[in-house]
């Protein structure tokens, strides 16, 4: 029974939180505390009614140490519900961004057409300039950044990934 | 204004009251001055003055550790704060349910760097289980029986509640204990039954099984470690206990093989490494237990019963992890036992218990005192049977180091909660305040702070409060003039520079003792000790007894840092053969 040594991977986990002050520094300070990655994080409020919020997590590690991470958060006492998005079944995931791109001429005109393709719509523009709003996969993302990168790219916002499960199972606000 | 409207602080002793609470360690300031107000004021909660705040949450550790009830802190805002913080973080680490109130500035001054301020939920977010900043007076009575949920359910902890000045003077409604229920936090109680029947299974079909339980035993209260000893007797099973676990099996039991770990007996230690069934009980696989990661007990199936879910799975994969309350899964384990009428292979375990009889007659812990020098060894083990004929209940604290693992190894244990220690903090100057906050609890026991002098000296103030409440604790300081553990590390590790690690201008204790009207003693050769120990026993009085020991006696049995359980050092003539590895050079 050796320690296991398997390879990190990517993981989603969603965690439903009391809307407290401090939930997040709380949530935030395990994992600098305990040498986890935090690759992206989302959070807002999500069920004004009860007052719980919603944090989407993305973090690398082994197996072993995935399972840590879950049990971890599953005893702060304002967690209500730890879900592995990428390990219990099917989920969709969607990042949004907003992509600012200055240029004038063929360049201009160029970066209209890639958004096109991408489906980004124009959100503002002026004589010089475009921010785009694309959504998606954190890759399609990635990638309509890169193509933007040598027509003029000045500025990205992120929102970081929220994601959910497939089929009509919800987190369980209980705990 | 309506009538039954109380003040903040007097809504926060309702809820204390109604919390069973009957005692508060803590120290006045001004955040906090309301609070001694409706102190002065009533006569149901009694306040022991500490002498800084460090001891008050020792002593609250204390309390808790050797009643099972949560132990109450009160300190004020900033400086009663952060110094709250050390004993916040060993209750943290040994799970101890405390909970410590806090003072604060008025809430419109949060955040303004007013006098006395700090961010004390901040400070204290990643060492208490939980905190509350309690901004409205409404709130005050809820989080008040909450923070007492928090800190006693599942694995206990410290709990802080920040209570602003103005919270406190404001006028608000009670809110009773029946009334609040907490939405989140829910521990499983309950074992799961099918990985029960799987355990007990794996048990009875084991040749060479180990239980070995620790402070979750404790915790999870008396009727726990009876469950324990019963189901180690159904299965004919060695058993072995951590530091915090100490008491959780009586050490008179044939089938106790004494300590597990670094300073743990060799036997244990073996047994840890060479068993194909391993019974994880309210322990946490700590580095202090297992050595060596990768040749830790590697032949064994493992199984884990805890409360806490994240502390299965950290340090070492187990193979049946049972989540659940220590007490309530080894009911259900012996139900099952019963039930299905699990028996062990006898001639199995004969063999199992004779390889064991050979590990156990290299007598690991055997010391020889001859000469005119105390051994440390020698005057725990007098003390221990000087003591055990006592009718009174004796409970034991330490501090940190040498003398705390010769404490563990030398004296013995027959019943939980009798025994109080810093173990996952390893804070030095734990034990006198833990003792204070013994003999509050129990004003007719027998309580010692087993010490070194080094760590005495961190926390020695606490004399004056136990003076003044006529405590009398007992305080057995084994003296070697060093910090005795630091040295030892710097001889294995260190080419013998000690550096830093002599204690020069210590106080004369038995002066010290007379300063405070106490009773000092002292025993610089062997056949002093005994009279000193008698002494000590029928001194009404506290304390202060100063045992002059052997300066460069080094604690053994040891596996050394970075090492496996097989790998022990017996004593100094064994450490030549096998040195410290480079990658066990960094481990502390």
């Amino acid at each position: 029974m050796s320690v296991p040594t398997s390879e990190a991977k990517n993981h989603t986990i969603a965690v439903l939180v009391d809307n407290e002050p401090g939930v997040l520094a709380r949530v935030i300070g395990l994992f600098s505390g305990r040498g986890f990655n935090i690759e992206s994080l989302t959070v807002a409020q999500t069920d004004y009614q009860n007052a719980l919020s919603r944090i989407t997590i993305v973090t690398t590690g082994t197996p072993m140490i995935i399972a840590q991470i879950k049990s971890q958060l599953h005893r702060l006492v304002p967690v209500h519900d730890v879900s592995d998005l990428t390990m219990d079944g099917e989920s969709v995931e969607r990042e949004l961004a907003l992509v600012k791109v200055s240029g004038v001429g063929e360049t201009r005109v160029e970066s209209l057409r890639i958004a096109d393709v991408f489906r980004a719509r124009v959100v503002d523009s002026t004589n010089k300039s475009f921010v785009f709003e694309i959504v998606g996969q954190s890759s399609k993302v990635d990638a309509f950044i890169k193509l933007m990168q040598p027509l003029g790219l000045i500025d990205v916002s992120r929102t970081g990934i929220a994601a959910i499960s497939r089929g009509a199972d919800a987190m369980d606000p209980v705990g | 204004m309506a009538k039954d409207k109380m003040s903040g602080s007097d809504i926060l002793l309702k809820a204390l009251d109604e919390q069973g609470v009957t005692d508060i360690f803590g120290y006045p300031g001004g955040a906090v001055l309301p609070i001694y107000d409706s102190i002065f004021q009533q006569t149901k909660i009694r306040h022991v003055l500490v002498r800084q705040e460090g001891g008050a949450v020792h002593a609250a550790e204390g309390y808790s550790r050797s009643t099972g009830k949560v132990g109450v802190v009160l300190v004020t805002s900033g400086p009663g704060a952060t110094n709250a913080v050390t004993g916040l973080t060993d209750a943290l680490m040994d799970s101890v349910p405390i909970v410590c109130l806090t003072g604060q500035v008025p809430t419109h001054l949060i955040g303004n760097d007013a006098f006395q301020e700090a961010d004390t939920t901040g400070i204290t977010r990643p060492c208490t289980k939980h905190n509350y900043l309690v901004k409205s007076v409404e709130d005050l009575a809820r989080v008040v029986h909450e923070a007492f949920y928090v800190a006693r359910s599942g694995r206990p902890g410290p709990v802080v509640i920040d209570l602003p000045k103005d919270v406190l003077m404001a006028l608000g409604d009670y809110t009773q204990k029946s009334k609040v229920e907490v939405r989140s936090y829910k521990p499983r109680i309950k074992g799961d039954l099918a990985l029960i029947e799987a355990a007990v299974q794996a048990i009875a079909n084991s040749k060479r099984p180990i239980i070995y339980a620790g402070g979750g035993v404790v915790n999870s209260g008396p009727s726990a470690s009876q469950l324990l000893t019963q189901f180690v007797k159904l299965t004919g099973a060695p058993c072995t206990l951590t530091l915090m676990g100490l008491g959780a099996f009586p050490a008179s039991e044939k089938q106790y093989l004494g300590m597990v770990g670094m300073h743990g007996t060799y036997e244990a230690n073996l047994a840890m490494h060479d068993a194909d069934v391993m019974v994880c009980i309210g322990a946490r696989f700590d580095d202090r237990v297992t050595g060596r990661l990768d040749a830790f007990a590697p032949r064994a199936l493992k199984i884990h019963v805890d409360i806490d879910p994240s502390s299965i799975n950290k340090n070492v994969q187990v193979d049946i992890p049972i989540v659940g309350d220590v007490g309530h899964v080894l009911e259900d384990m012996i139900k099952v036992w019963r039930s299905t009428q699990a028996k062990t292979d006898k001639s199995a375990l004969n063999g199992w218990w004779s390889e064991i009889a050979k590990w156990r007659s290299v007598d690991c812990l055997k010391f020889a005192q001859d000469g005119d020098i105390i051994k440390p060894q020698y005057a725990i083990q007098r003390l221990y049977e000087l003591t055990k004929k006592d009718e009174r209940d004796v409970y034991i604290s330490t501090e940190v180091g040498q003398h705390q693992m010769w404490a563990a190894q030398y004296f013995g244990f027959e019943k939980p909660n009798r025994w109080m220690t810093s173990g996952g903090l390893g804070t030095m100057g734990y034990g006198l305040p833990a003792a204070m906050g013994v003999q509050v609890a129990h004003p007719d026991a027998l309580c010692i702070d087993i010490a070194g002098e080094a760590s005495y000296l961190m926390n020695m103030q606490e004399l004056s409060t136990i003076k003044q409440y006529r405590l009398p604790v007992k305080s057995f300081i084994l003296n070697n003039f060093y910090m005795g553990m630091v040295r030892q590390w710097q001889e294995l590790l260190h080419g013998g520079r000690y550096s830093e690690s002599y204690m020069s201008s210590l106080p004369d204790f038995k002066k010290l003792a007379e300063s405070f009207g106490m009773v000092g003693l002292q025993a610089t050769k062997p056949s002093e000790v005994d009279e000193v120990i008698n002494e000590m026993i029928k001194t009404d009085n506290a304390v202060i007894c100063d045992i002059h020991v052997d300066q460069s006696e080094n604690c053994f049995p040891m596996i050394p840092s970075g090492a496996a359980h097989n790998e022990m050092l017996l004593g100094p003539n064994d450490k030549a053969e096998k040195p410290v590895s480079e990658e066990g050079m960094v481990l502390v």
